[in-house]
């Protein structure tokens, strides 16, 4: 979880990613976030995040990104 | 059938009125039968088209499907007998397949597409270059004339398998069912661009004679033919006249052309999906909006949010993502990370893949080098503005104007400046016409050919002039109006006489400004022929 909220600070420094649930509906974080995101999370963990997986649900909150990652390794 | 001829009204009306007298349990069928002869009234021909689409998409999406249930199945009788590793590998084998039927009907699908939409203009292009370079020979044009709406049609069943494929609801068993939701007549021509999980409850749904949908939904309609002949057509001669003639018209006009243009396409594309949503909506049929008050953005990023939003959306989610977080894209990232730093690696998915976007969206767009253009234009300014975040936080935290009003209505008048500058390339010949009279802008520059009457000589009276700039006050009204809630929803709570009072004026507008009538040929939606 301490690796995501990181990346994420490093994207939006001025967020509060800890409580904040609605990165996505509110528009906080954009198409372009998500790439560099993706991009970072993949290099972190050593995982391929498919695009089916790129829905709002997934991207809403730092808990629900850390979700995907934690279900995608326990996949791998 | 054009939206605006009164056949449509007619078919509209007779269509409704069976809707709601036939068993509940026939109304998708009668629904598709409608779509059906609506599209064959352009011609039987092109609805060959529209069901060989229907058919191969269908054949393929339930082969994707029933590997899903086959995998499904295998896995759970031999969930004791198989390891980590033979499930991977067993899913893996079955994701190949599905993306071998995958790929077959996107390329035949977009094949038929781009051979019916690009041949000729790859054939000229060739032409030209075989002039060029003087081989004396020259290829002739296929001349094949591409079904209305078959952009529109084909991205919506391509992103239907593109989703079925990843899994994210079942394939639609009943092939008559699928049929609908790719031909549905109020949305066939002119989007919007419909995902099926959106649009299957309510599109195969039994539904009542629901008295307030249904007079929303004949609101909508009303609402939509009054931008769509009182302004859009009013204003068309006058855009036609200003990009017809560049070598008269230069310098100020270029501008008034650009500022015509937008309201005259606003006019044209949002009131032709009024009438498609209030059309859906006499059915009972509720359609993804398209447009959320685009000429209020404040950036072109935001606009592109609010603009034709289906078909953004589906940009997004089936090339801008595919692309972008592919693993050779991100391993490209990677590579450029330790060669030229995190900055440049972190942008490599982003600015290819928004190329890849803005280029296809312009070629969706046309067959011309115009679209082209036009669409990376449009890439280039999203990309800057992307780069220049960081400078304007830095300007907004020191000059704290952000959150003022004067300051977000130049957002907003600098965004709609940027986008009708950019769009005007829709309307004039060819590229080099287009930024001739960019150019002509600064250097043909006179205020005073407004004045002296020449306007008038534009195609439209100064009846039409007033007629115009009251109908962009009432717009512009229900837009702001808009923002705090549904408009239809406020007019309801108004007491009856406010009610139909509104809707008499509607009609009357309609009826007295409409530019149509004997003689008058209505013109064909913009987007209808994208």
């Amino acid at each position: 979880m301490d690796e995501i909220l990181e990346i994420l600070e490093g994207l939006h420094p001025e967020v509060d990613f800890e409580t904040c649930t609605t990165l996505i509906d509110d528009k906080i974080i954009d198409s372009f976030d998500i790439v560099t995101l993706i991009s970072d999370i993949s290099e972190e963990f050593d995982i391929t995040i498919p695009v089916e997986d790129i829905i709002p649900e997934n991207f809403n909150s730092a808990k629900s990104i850390h979700a995907l990652v934690k279900r995608i390794l326990e996949d791998e | 059938m054009l939206f605006t001829s009164y056949e449509f009204i007619l078919f509209l009306v007779i269509i409704f009125l069976l809707y709601y007298v036939i068993p509940k349990k026939y109304q998708w069928m009668l629904l598709l039968l409608a779509s059906y002869v609506f599209y064959s009234y352009a011609g039987i021909k092109y609805l060959l088209y529209i069901l060989v689409t229907t058919i191969s998409t269908y054949l393929i999406s339930r082969q994707i499907g029933e590997l899903f249930l086959s995998q499904k199945q295998y896995l759970k009788e031999n969930k004791e007998y198989l390891s980590r590793e033979e499930r991977k590998l067993y899913k893996a084998g079955i994701k190949g397949k599905q993306r071998k039927l995958l790929i077959l009907c996107l390329v035949f699908n977009f094949g038929i597409l781009g051979v019916l939409k690009y041949s000729d203009f790859t054939i000229n292009n060739i032409n030209s270059l075989l002039d060029l370079l003087r081989v004396g020979k020259n290829i002739s044009p296929l001349g094949f004339v591409a079904p209305l709406g078959i952009s529109f049609y084909t991205f919506q069943s391509m992103g239907y398998i593109i989703d079925v494929y990843r899994g994210k609801y079942p394939y639609e068993k009943n092939i008559f069912k699928f049929g609908l939701f790719v031909s549905f007549f109020p949305q066939l021509i002119q989007g919007p661009i419909s995902r099926f999980d959106d649009l299957k409850d309510s599109l195969f749904a039994k539904h009542s004679f629901d008295t307030r949908a249904i007079s929303f939904g004949f609101y909508r309609i009303l609402w939509g033919y009054f931008k769509k002949l009182v302004v859009a057509d009013r204003l068309l001669p006058a855009v036609i006249t200003i990009v017809g003639n560049p070598d008269e018209y230069q310098g100020v006009y270029v501008l008034v052309g650009m500022f015509f243009y937008a309201v005259d396409l606003y006019a044209d594309f949002t009131g032709g999906i009024d009438i498609t949503i209030g059309a859906a909506e006499v059915f009972g049929i509720t359609l993804k909006e398209n447009f959320e008050r685009p000429y209020f953005s404040k950036s072109i990023t935001e606009y592109w949010r609010r603009w034709h939003i289906t078909m953004g959306t589906w940009f997004k989610d089936y090339i801008f993502f595919p692309i972008s977080v592919s693993k050779s894209m991100l391993n490209l990232s990677k590579k450029c990370r330790k060669r030229f730093g995190d900055a440049i690696g972190k942008r490599v998915p982003v600015y290819l893949a928004t190329i890849m976007v803005w280029l296809t969206t312009g070629i969706w767009h046309g067959a011309a080098w115009n679209f082209v253009v036009w669409g990376l234009l449009n890439c280039l300014v999203i990309l800057v503005s992307q780069e220049c975040i960081p400078l304007y936080n830095k300007f907004h935290a020191r000059f704290n104007v952000g959150h003022t009003f004067w300051y977000r209505l130049f957002q907003v008048v600098r965004t709609f400046w940027l986008m009708s500058f950019i769009r005007i390339l829709d309307c004039y010949r060819d590229v080099g016409t287009t930024f001739r009279m960019y150019g002509t802008i600064f250097t043909k520059w006179n205020w005073n050919e407004l004045f002296g009457g020449s306007l008038l000589r534009l195609g439209l009276s100064i009846e039409d002039y007033i007629v115009l700039l009251v109908s962009c006050l009432l717009i512009l009204y229900v837009s702001l109006a808009s923002r705090s809630g549904s408009f239809r929803e406020k007019l309801a709570a108004k007491p009856l006489i406010v009610r139909y009072l509104s809707y008499f004026l509607l009609i009357l507008s309609i009826l007295i400004f409409g530019a149509y009538g004997v003689g008058y040929d209505s013109s064909q939606f913009i987007y209808s022929q994208f």
